[in-house]
Formats: C-alpha cells, sequence, structure tokens
C-alpha cells in the first residue's frame, strides 16, 4: 500500500488540478453545449429539441447586432493597438532617455480593469461636462462630441477606451521581440546602406512575424470576451447599440430567463474562440517540439 | 570581422549626426504626445476627485482644483452616514480581499505542484495533461457560467465569498499551472535525479531544490492572480450581489445608481480606489508584472 502510494504520489498530486479542470471546464462545456439543444427557459430541460435555439439565435435582431459590432470592434481594435503598440516599440528602442518611466506611463492601464477604465472614459466622454465642454470653454463653440450617447458612434467610444487599455501591451510584446534580435543584424544592414526605416520595415518587422501572430492571437481573444468594458462604459446602449455577445449572453441568461437560447450563444462565441486558439496551441506545440 | 564592422559603423554614425538630431526631436515628441494620451484618464480622473461639483461645472476636465479637498474620496469609502441607498466601497473593499488572497493562495499551490509534476515527475502522456490543462486559459467564460451558476447554487454557496474563492481559484489553474511549468522546464532535472538516486522523496525534493529558487515564478505567479481576480467583473457580477459583491461590482453599482444628482467627483474618487491595489502592485514590480502578462498570454 505504501509503496503504491509512494509510487503514484506524483499523480496523486496532479489529480485536484486535472479533476478540477475536468470537471469546471470540460464538463461544464459539455453541459452548455447540451443545454443549447434544449428548449430551456428559466430552468434547464433534458430532453432535446434539436438546433431550434440556434435558429432562433441567427433569426434574432439583437445577436445580429452584436456580432455586427463584436466585427466592427474587433478589427478597430486590432490594428490601432497593433499599429500604436508598434510604433511606440521601435520609437522606444532607439536608446530612449527615461525609457523606463515611459513605459511604466505606456503600460499602467494594463493594471486597472475594465470597470475602472470604463468608468474614467464615461466621464470623459460625457457630452455635458467631458471633452466636449472643454473645447466649447476653449472657444470651439460648435464642437460637438456626443459618440456616447449616440446610436450610431457609440460603438466607437468601446473601442477608443478598449485600445487605450491594451495599447501599451502591444508595445511590450514588440518591444521584447526586437530586443531579442541579434544587434549584429542592424549594424550589418546600416553599413550596406539601409537607412533605419528599411532596416525595420525589411528586416525587423518581418522577423516580428511571431509577434504579430501572439498579438493577433491575445487581441482577438480579448474582443470576444469583452464584456465588463461595455458593461461600465454603455451597459450596451443607447438602446442596444453597443451590444456585443459576452453582454447578449449574460442578458439572455440572467435577465430574460432564456437558459437554453443564452447557452447557444455561449457556444457560438466558444466556437469563434476555438477557431483563433486551436491553431495557435498547434504552432506554439510544434515550435516547441522542433527544439 | 565583428571588430570591422564595428569601425566602419562607428564612422556611419558620425556621418548622419545632424539627420540623427532632427530624427530624435520628432522620435521624443511622438513619444511625449502618447504619454499624454495614456496620463490623461489618469489625471482626469485624479483632479475629479479632488474637486466639488461646483468645480467641476464651472472648470474643464483639466482644471486644476482649487485644493486638495479629499470629501469625496471620504464619501466614496465610507458614506455619508445615512441608511437606505447609502453605498459605498468600504464592505465591498474587504470582500475583494477576503476573496483574493485565499483564491491566490490556493490557485498558486495546486499550480505550482501541477507545474512540477509535469517537469520533474514526468509520466506517460505528460504533454496531453498539460495540453488539456493549458486550453483551459483561453475558454470563454461564458461556456461556463449557466452551470457554475447551478453548481453554486446546489453547494449552498452562491451569492458568497466562499463561491468567488472557489471559482477564481479553479479558473487560475490553467495559468499557475503554465507559469510553473515553463519555469520548472528550465531547471535542469538532473538535479532531481541526483537527489532521488540520494533518497529524496517527492515532497523533499519540491521543497529542498525547487523551492527556494521558485521566488521569482511564485512572484510573477502572485501578481498575475492578484490582478486577475481583484479586476474580474464577470464572475463578481453573475454569481454575487448585494453584501456578497466584490469591488469592482460595487463600483459599477455606484457608478450607475441614479438616485441622486450624479456626483462625479465621487465617482471617480471610487474608480481610484477600486484601481489602487493593482497599480500599487504595477508600480512597484512592474518588471514582474510584465513578465507575466508577456508568458501568461504568450505561451512557449
Amino acid at each position: 500500500m505504501l509503496k503504491w502510494l509512494e509510487k503514484n504520489l506524483p499523480k496523486i498530486v496532479m489529480a485536484p488540478a486535472v479533476g478540477l479542470i475536468g470537471w469546471f471546464v470540460y464538463g461544464f462545456v459539455l453541459w452548455t453545449l447540451y443545454i443549447s439543444f434544449t428548449n430551456s427557459k428559466i430552468l434547464p430541460k433534458y430532453e432535446l429539441w434539436g438546433v431550434g435555439q440556434y435558429v432562433k439565435l441567427w433569426g434574432s435582431r439583437k445577436w445580429l447586432i452584436a456580432v455586427d459590432n463584436l466585427l466592427i470592434f474587433t478589427a478597430l481594435f486590432l490594428i490601432f493597438c497593433v499599429v500604436i503598440g508598434i510604433i511606440l516599440a521601435i520609437f522606444l528602442d532607439q536608446k530612449i532617455r527615461a525609457e523606463g518611466v515611459l513605459r511604466t506611463i505606456y503600460l499602467y492601464p494594463m493594471a486597472l480593469s475594465f470597470i475602472v477604465t470604463g468608468t474614467a472614459w464615461k466621464w470623459i466622454l460625457n457630452p455635458t461636462l467631458g471633452i466636449q465642454k472643454m473645447f466649447i470653454d476653449w472657444g470651439f463653440e460648435n464642437f460637438t462630441f456626443d459618440w456616447l450617447v449616440n446610436r450610431e458612434m457609440a460603438i466607437y467610444t468601446i473601442v477608443i477606451a478598449g485600445v487605450w487599455q491594451s495599447a501599451g501591451f502591444v508595445m511590450a510584446l514588440f518591444l521584447a521581440g526586437l530586443r531579442s534580435v541579434e544587434d549584429e543584424i542592424v549594424k550589418a544592414a546600416k553599413i550596406d546602406g539601409a537607412n533605419l526605416f528599411t532596416v525595420y520595415w525589411k528586416i525587423l518587422l518581418p522577423m516580428m512575424r511571431p509577434v504579430f501572430f501572439t498579438s493577433f492571437v491575445i487581441l482577438v481573444h480579448i474582443s470576444i470576451k469583452s464584456y465588463d468594458l461595455i458593461v461600465a462604459l454603455t451597459q450596451g446602449g443607447p438602446g442596444i447599440s453597443t451590444t456585443m455577445p459576452a453582454l447578449y449572453m449574460t442578458q439572455t441568461a440572467f435577465h430574460k430567463s432564456q437558459v437554453g437560447l443564452s447557452a447557444a450563444s455561449a457556444m457560438m462565441m466558444f466556437m469563434a474562440v476555438a477557431a483563433v486558439i486551436i491553431p495557435y496551441l498547434y504552432s506554439e506545440l510544434r515550435r516547441e517540439n522542433a527544439r | 570581422m565583428q571588430d570591422k564592422i564595428h569601425s566602419s559603423y562607428k564612422q556611419l554614425e558620425q556621418k548622419s549626426k545632424y539627420t540623427n538630431m532632427f530624427l530624435r526631436w520628432f522620435l521624443y515628441f511622438v513619444l511625449v504626445v502618447f504619454a499624454f494620451y495614456f496620463i490623461f484618464p489618469l489625471y482626469v480622473m485624479v483632479v475629479t476627485s479632488l474637486k466639488t461639483m461646483e468645480e467641476i461645472r464651472q472648470g474643464t476636465l483639466l482644471t486644476w482644483p482649487s485644493g486638495l479637498n479629499f470629501d469625496s474620496w471620504l464619501v466614496a469609502w465610507g458614506g455619508r452616514g445615512y441608511g437606505a441607498g447609502d453605498t459605498f466601497l468600504k464592505p465591498y473593499f474587504w470582500n475583494s480581499i477576503k476573496m483574493v488572497v485565499p483564491a491566490v493562495f490556493f490557485s498558486t499551490f495546486i499550480g505550482a505542484m501541477a507545474g512540477y509534476v509535469l517537469t520533474k515527475w514526468r509520466f506517460k502522456g505528460d504533454k496531453w495533461v498539460f495540453l488539456f490543462l493549458l486550453f483551459g486559459c483561453f475558454i470563454p467564460y461564458q461556456a461556463i457560467l449557466l452551470p457554475m451558476a447551478r453548481t453554486l447554487g446546489v453547494l449552498g454557496i452562491s451569492n458568497s465569498v466562499i463561491g468567488l474563492v472557489l471559482v477564481h481559484t479553479v479558473y487560475g489553474i490553467p495559468f499557475t499551472t503554465l507559469f510553473f511549468r515553463n519555469f520548472y522546464v528550465s531547471i535542469p532535472s538532473e538535479l532531481v535525479k541526483a537527489a532521488r538516486i540520494d533518497g529524496a522523496g517527492f515532497f523533499k525534493i519540491f521543497f529542498k531544490i525547487l523551492l527556494p529558487v521558485s521566488t521569482p515564478i511564485i512572484v510573477v505567479t502572485i501578481i498575475w492572480q492578484f490582478t486577475q481576480i481583484w479586476n474580474d467583473f464577470l464572475f463578481g457580477s453573475t454569481f454575487s450581489f448585494g453584501e456578497a459583491a466584490p469591488i469592482q461590482v460595487a463600483l459599477n453599482n455606484m457608478v450607475l445608481s441614479s438616485t441622486s444628482v450624479k456626483e462625479y467627483n465621487v465617482d471617480m474618487a471610487s474608480a481610484i480606489i477600486a484601481g489602487i491595489p493593482t497599480l500599487i502592485v504595477y508600480v512597484l514590480a512592474g518588471k514582474y508584472f510584465i513578465r507575466g502578462l508577456t508568458s501568461g498570454a504568450v505561451k512557449g
């Protein structure tokens, strides 16, 4: 008995982690998948009902708005975070004085919660007392900036706050990437007559392909899951104009008591994340095996 | 060869001195402009929290406050002293502390053990076990909210700090395992093998050989978990309400409540109070924070 215990101790120690993740991640996802094929309302029902919830989901105007918003948000969030992140990383990489201070400033929003970020930006973007008033008081009397309460534009306020929060993170990733490149490569290129722009555009940035890939995966992942920021900034409004899938899911489950439908929306989110993550994990694992 | 590159590089540097000077000014200009963009909201939060509502209505976002007036901070932290409808952060701040401390401890401990086994006591299929755990880093939590809510109900710990401790411990395990596994992979296994030959057991090896060198990764893990759990809103708002809510939920409720006239100074003071613990950690241990950020998100 004692011998057996000793031999299997590593596996026994491993068991809680595997058990908890097996139950709370895989078991729960399967449960949600099952429920998405039932006609559950407030309480889960276990008779299968087919794909009715998915049909209902894709026929719902609110869900379509949510998906539309997700696409807009993801595209802009990606572009701005990556462009700002790269510019800051390259500029910081030029033996800048006070680099540490600047880096700290660019990255501190990452330490704040989306609720704090949302609260701050909600106040700044507030049309009566925020930025709009600032410009009017400065003498731009016709200046209007009412995106937060404008159905068409509210989604872009979420982009502004989201980029503010995450651009520094992309900067950190690229800075780490650039720093890992051998100095000699850059020097040799310069001797061959390449200017700084060419060095980055033709040599260094192409070398950063894995960093691009990583940033892409992480940013898409953040944007599919984005929930807190919308709750704090717009609550999905005005109307339902800034609804996103994560918000749709919780509202459908906990306010509308449509458990089956919300499970279906959760599974759509799950599949979207899996479509991005599985190729990523696969390529990471291959890289590690090749090492 | 190296020397040659170096000397001709020096000449090149001399030649382009003037273009460089212009370029450097441009560089600093852009960097400083971005620094203002990133600092701006924090500045606005701080000055707004120090103003009276009268000052807020008269000035702009950037106006300097007339003095150091911490009234809004006191109201945000301790309320106005009347009964119903007086929400303030103090009790929820403590809820968050009571939630964060055990959840960080348990998830870090479980992750350390798992990382240790996965690297130093390898068994058949351990790579798959790692992948199995790793996938938990990436699932959208919406896919587990419904069964989790029911499970907490069945266990009788819905709407309690204990329930949130369980949730955060479980969903922290994939990250903590990843951190420790990637750290222990780089520690030579020969040490462990030698100790095993000497007859040292599973726990002795962990406590005598691995734990003493684990300080950096423990710091990274604790900071990562602390930040994640402190800043969580999804679990907090789904699994708790009323008195058991953590601080982010309370902050959101405070800002959204429309019982009286909107007091932006109190809102901003509340936001700063909710953000200050993680900000302090970031300023004091930025290096470890960034390490967690880059390796927590970027595997490998």
